[in-house]
């Protein structure tokens, strides 16, 4: 049985989505309105070789300024989760080149003073905030430089969190400082330095070095694949739902 | 309402003896204040070119978090702050084209027009908590110990913010006076220090500093006590280099206003944070049975 013109075109509109123009390094191409900047790109002939990344909005690489008609406005977008709008005039910044300083992590002390001296540019911020209105994570980013140079690392690092390194802040920066990198040294400091240790992780360590898990890795690996595939298929899973008290029935190895 | 308080950055590391005396004096007096939640550097010293617009951004960002949270008044401890903020909040409230500029360029935060009022710990106690309120809280008086008013620059010039007469001051006078210091008077009470030109011009800052010390000192000083950072850092910090340097040289110890009131207030010397000026700064409270031995 044939299908009927009607059937045709309704089929059609459902695939085809609506062509909007939009402006590729001042080139213009017509690209379908629902796609990523990224999956537009590829649309519109680009092959990604590098500045790609992970295209789950995480790593960083693929930050892309753009603009929109008559709006003096800079904006700022993870090509790979930004979706395309009308007439924006678009190009991809996948790095910038920021000074990184060299230390070895281990000698520092983790005072502020040792951040000063390694970035001493810090004070070249005149707090114009450039660079929190161009991070695409919305990190507040001169509030982390603020931060800073009043010593507070780890404030610092607690504003930073959510930074994914992808440089646009030092783009813009007009005292050239390379916030991104100087924020990763104050999260390392945070990490190593200023956050308590767990205390429970020495026990735990010590237990798994005194032969906890010994026994039950020996009887794995001495198991065979229908064996192995029935213990896989078989474990009890934590329900996405489950609350911070759930535990497995068999706690044999907790 | 709450007083904003705006402590600044060098309070958080190199001057917290100015600032955690000051808290917890302010605790004692039950004045209500509380540090702005997001602040950040003032820029430390006012920009004198007329078209540096960019390094007045900074200030008038600190002022708009004050208004943001419905606050009319923000209190400084640092002498260096107060008048960066002072001056940044002047030229909004007076300099209409400069305002536009300013706020055009800050569009991302409501525009600002110099409605809030900059105070210093000094003149708020005059103006706002009173010494006569004050006196009552001075349980243990400095029994007389002749100090020094060093009021340097920023909290007298220029005239626009000073918070006193510029040529002839009285408020320090009267802070140490309530305090129960004797107040020594001095010729250079309102000269600088030397301030920031201690980065270019060392040695020529050793000579204004020392020359600020010996007119104390001659004129039977037995400490100086003082409101800014950067003047302790050319008198306290590098008084080991003036002694070095200059054979007429007398040690003098050095204290912040903050310091001397936790004393006189009677609380626990710990608060004053003592530790942190130089050591002759312990051993004078302690030969005035001012503080424990």
């Amino acid at each position: 049985m044939s299908t009927t013109t009607e059937d045709k075109e309704t089929k059609s509109a459902a695939i085809e989505a609506k062509l909007i123009p939009i402006y590729i390094m001042g080139k213009k191409y017509e690209v379908p309105e629902s796609l990523t900047i990224m999956k537009a790109m590829e649309y519109a002939g680009y092959k990604y070789i590098r500045g790609c990344g992970c295209r789950g909005g995480v790593c960083g690489a693929c930050s892309t300024i753009y603009r929109k008609p008559n709006d003096y406005k800079i904006y700022t977008g993870l090509a790979c989760q930004t979706v395309v709008e009308p007439d924006m005039y678009l190009t991809q910044l996948p790095f910038y080149p920021a000074m990184r300083a060299t230390y070895n992590f281990y000698d520092l002390e983790g005072k502020p003073e040792e951040i000063f001296e390694l970035y001493p540019e810090l004070f070249r911020c005149v707090a114009c905030n450039a660079c929190t209105k161009v991070c695409p994570m919305d990190v507040e980013v001169m509030d982390y430089i603020a931060a800073l140079k009043r010593g507070d690392i780890k404030a610092a690092a607690q504003i930073s969190f959510d930074c994914i390194q992808c440089g646009l802040c030092a783009s813009r920066c007009m005292g050239e400082l390379p916030q991104y990198h100087i924020a990763q040294l104050a999260r390392r400091i945070n990490g190593t330095y200023l956050t308590p240790r767990a205390e429970h992780l020495k026990t735990m360590v010590a237990n798994i070095q005194a032969g906890r898990y010994k026994e039950a890795l020996e009887g794995l690996k001495a198991s065979d694949e229908d064996n192995l595939k029935k213990l896989y298929t078989g474990r009890e899973m934590e329900p996405a739902t489950a609350g911070e008290d759930w535990t497995p029935k068999d706690s044999t190895y907790l | 309402m709450k007083i904003a308080y705006y402590p600044g950055c060098t309070l958080k590391t190199k001057a917290k003896n100015l600032e955690l005396a000051a808290l917890a004096c302010l605790d004692k007096l039950r004045v209500e204040y509380e540090e702005l939640p997001r602040w950040n550097c003032c820029g430390a010293v006012f920009s004198l070119a007329d078209d540096d617009l960019i390094h007045m951004v900074a200030p008038v960002r600190d002022l708009i978090r004050v208004q943001e949270r419905g606050q009319d008044t923000v209190l400084t401890l640092c002498s260096m702050c107060y008048n960066t903020l002072a001056r940044a909040n002047d030229l909004m409230k007076n300099d209409e084209e400069k305002r536009k500029t300013i706020n055009d360029f800050m569009d991302e935060e409501p525009d600002y027009e110099g409605n809030v009022r900059v105070v210093h710990l000094l003149d708020f106690i005059r103006d706002d908590y009173g010494f006569d309120k004050l006196k009552e809280h001075i349980t243990a008086p400095l029994n007389g110990m002749k100090v020094a008013p060093y009021y340097g620059c920023t909290l007298l010039r220029p005239k626009e913010v000073a918070l006193d007469r510029p040529d002839n001051p009285i408020v320090f006078h009267k802070f140490l006076e309530v305090i129960g210091a004797e107040v020594i008077d001095f010729g250079s009470a309102t000269k600088c220090c030397g301030a920031y030109q201690v980065l270019g011009a060392p040695e020529a800052t050793l000579q204004v500093s020392h020359e600020i010390i010996s007119d104390a000192v001659n004129n039977g000083a037995e400490a100086l006590a003082l409101t800014c950072p950067l003047c302790d850092y050319n008198m306290g910090k590098r008084q080991d280099q003036i002694l070095e340097k200059f054979d007429d040289a007398k040690e003098l110890p050095v204290y912040y206003f903050t310091q001397l009131l936790a004393l006189a207030m009677g609380l626990e010397s710990g608060v004053a944070h003592f530790e942190l000026n130089r050591e002759i700064a312990q051993k004078l409270l302690k030969k005035k049975n001012l503080i424990k031995t």
